[in-house]
């Protein structure tokens, strides 16, 4: 079905926020093609009337809702490339 | 006293109970062992030698106070570095984590140093455990103790090598797609894979959170038992952790596997399996058969399709877990790195590698807007129908068996520039992650001076009818005891 480019992997890096050199885009095209034609065997199985599974156990199961201390704020901030005030802090977003 | 060095997790925790060694000798001994094997073998990433004596020695003192002796009282463990340890780095073998120091431990980890564990290193694996050899570390490649010229598996290679190499008795892995089984099977050890939601994954670092789990590694069944019964129980941490009580799996052993028939998926066998290690594989079934098991053909018809529906599945989840590592909240963060998006963009690309960075793309293209449909969700399909093939099994076995893997371990950078190939070294383990069901690679002999390792896979919330098999399979057969060159 799908045959994989350079522009492929283009748009796909795009949406995950990857960076990717030259290199790297002309081999992942090649391989990403090659795997998704090995992967090509399950469009032949009839799967009409099959639900998708999603997870292995069945339905899920939510803990009571009672409120309980969280962790540390100055502990989670302390592997934080750059911090300031009690909150990340991250390059500019908008405009410059 | 001997040295404790290559005594069972058993028999270690005998001797502190009894008062011949105590916790700071064991640990001591393993570490020094560790000095001396860790050249050769390169299992681990982080030995935590100061950390571990303060906590023998806490304990030594807690039983000197009359404290009675946990289940696991001084028994060394290696963790991989997939499972947090507050305060110290986990790492993921990956560079994107760079500086980042987990605030709270993993309930896996937390369970067995409550039982008495004492963590004497964390191990090497796969970046983001994404591999089948340990190559893809972004510190360095694990060895097989068994030959440093060859992979040790992956992705907990590490974990395997330390066990088999005699660093500890027993180790933590996790297994998404074969991670405990198949490096269990190339370096001679056993390894369990529990069923999905039999251990806690709070503090395990997610790659596919639908597949992922933690489970033991160990020289004997009995002792990956005696460490399931530490290991396995419900956590209200983790939402995906399973209300069934966990039985007492050692318990469970003295119960012998007569009555337990064993299904032998025959026609998916044919596909592929190096000879010598299929002729391992028939004669640890006639051993079975030999100790009053029932061995019966039995058809899993969807098998074939594992590879490409667990590739789907996994990376999708993959790319969704991924993108948590954007250089905010913890890691690594390009310096001087323009807007915020430039930013994402960079980091990711320098702190993830190859094999992260090609299943990010794989997922992240399956789950695209016009490939959603013919690539995810039928994959999602195909793994009902892969999951009804076992419920369908189940009803003319117990113990569904196969080799772990289709050869013995592969030669470092024989597979490195062919994912596929890769890939397809998953074809036996896979298909427990996607249905959800436990299992459990023992040794079974050698190829060429190299382990194998046998399949046994289960029912959900069965790990005791492998566990009897395993165990009654080592009583019979001394391929578990066998020590690879250590020097």
């Amino acid at each position: 079905m799908a045959r994989v480019t350079v522009e492929t992997v283009d748009h796909v890096a795009r949406l995950a926020h990857l960076s990717l050199t030259e290199e790297e885009r002309e081999t992942f095209a090649r391989q990403l093609d090659q795997i998704l034609a090995y992967a090509e065997s399950i469009q032949e199985l009839d799967t009409g009337d099959v639900p998708p599974m999603s997870h292995a156990l069945a339905g899920g199961r939510f803990r009571a809702d009672v409120p309980h201390e969280g962790l540390d704020r100055e502990a989670l901030l302390a592997s934080a490339p750059d911090s300031a005030e009690g909150l990340f802090r991250v390059p500019r977003v908008i405009g410059g | 006293m001997s040295s404790p060095v290559g005594a069972s997790a058993t028999e270690i925790r005998r001797l502190v109970a009894s008062g011949e060694a105590s916790c700071e000798e064991v640990a001591r001994a393993h570490l020094d062992h560790v000095a001396a094997t860790e050249p050769r073998v390169d299992a681990l990433l982080a030995p935590l030698g100061e950390r571990a004596l303060e906590r023998a020695r806490a304990l030594d003192d807690k039983l000197a106070g009359g404290t009675a002796p946990p289940p696991l009282a001084g028994v060394p463990l290696v963790v991989k570095d997939v499972l947090h340890i507050e305060g110290l780095p986990t790492t993921c073998g990956s560079r994107i984590l760079e500086g980042y120091r987990p605030p709270y431990t993993a309930t896996a980890v937390a369970r067995l140093e409550n039982a008495g564990a004492i963590v004497v290193g964390k191990a090497n694996m796969d970046e983001f455990a994404m591999g089948s050899s340990t190559e893809n570390s972004a510190f360095k490649p694990t060895r097989n103790p068994w030959d440093p010229a060859r992979v040790p598996g992956g992705s907990s290679g590490g974990s395997a090598a330390a066990v088999a190499a005699r660093m500890a008795p027993v180790a933590l892995g996790s297994d998404t797609g074969g991670s405990i089984r198949q490096p269990a099977a190339l370096c001679g050890v056993v390894g369990l894979k529990p069923t999905y939601g039999r251990v806690s994954r709070y503090g395990l670092v997610a790659f596919a959170s639908s597949l992922d789990q933690v489970g033991p590694l160990a020289r004997s069944v009995d002792d990956v038992a005696l460490v399931a019964n530490a290991l396995c129980g419900h956590d209200p941490r983790d939402s995906t952790s399973a209300a069934e009580p966990a039985p007492d799996f050692s318990g469970a052993l003295k119960a012998g596997p007569e009555g337990l028939r064993i299904g032998v998926p025959e026609s998916f066998l044919a596909e592929g399996v190096e000879t010598e290690t299929l002729a391992r594989f028939r004669e640890a079934l006639a051993t079975l058969e030999g100790a009053g098991l029932r061995v019966v053909d039995v058809e899993l018809p969807h098998l074939p399709h594992a590879i490409a529906t667990y590739y789907l599945v996994a990376t999708a989840e993959a790319s969704s877990n991924l993108a948590r590592y954007d250089g905010v909240r913890y890691g690594l963060r390009t310096p001087e790195s323009g807007d915020l998006r430039e930013m994402y963009g960079q980091t990711r690309d320098l702190g993830f590698g190859p094999e992260v960075k090609r299943r990010i793309v794989l997922g992240t293209f399956a789950l695209s807007s016009g490939y959603y449909d013919a690539y995810y969700l039928r994959a999602q399909k195909v793994r009902t129908l892969i999951r009804r093939d076992f419920e369908k099994a189940f009803e003319a076995c117990d113990v569904v068996a196969t080799p772990t893997t289709p050869t013995p371990a592969f030669r470092l950078g024989e597979k490195t520039d062919d994912p596929l190939q890769m890939y397809l070294e998953d074809i036996f383990t896979v298909p427990a992650n996607l249905a959800g069901i436990p299992g459990l690679s023992l040794p079974c002999g050698l190829v060429g001076g190299l382990p194998v390792g046998l399949q046994l896979l289960g029912r959900p919330f069965d790990e005791a009818s492998l566990l009897r098999c395993g165990a009654a399979y080592q009583r019979l057969t001394d391929h578990h005891e066998r020590t690879p060159p250590l020097t």
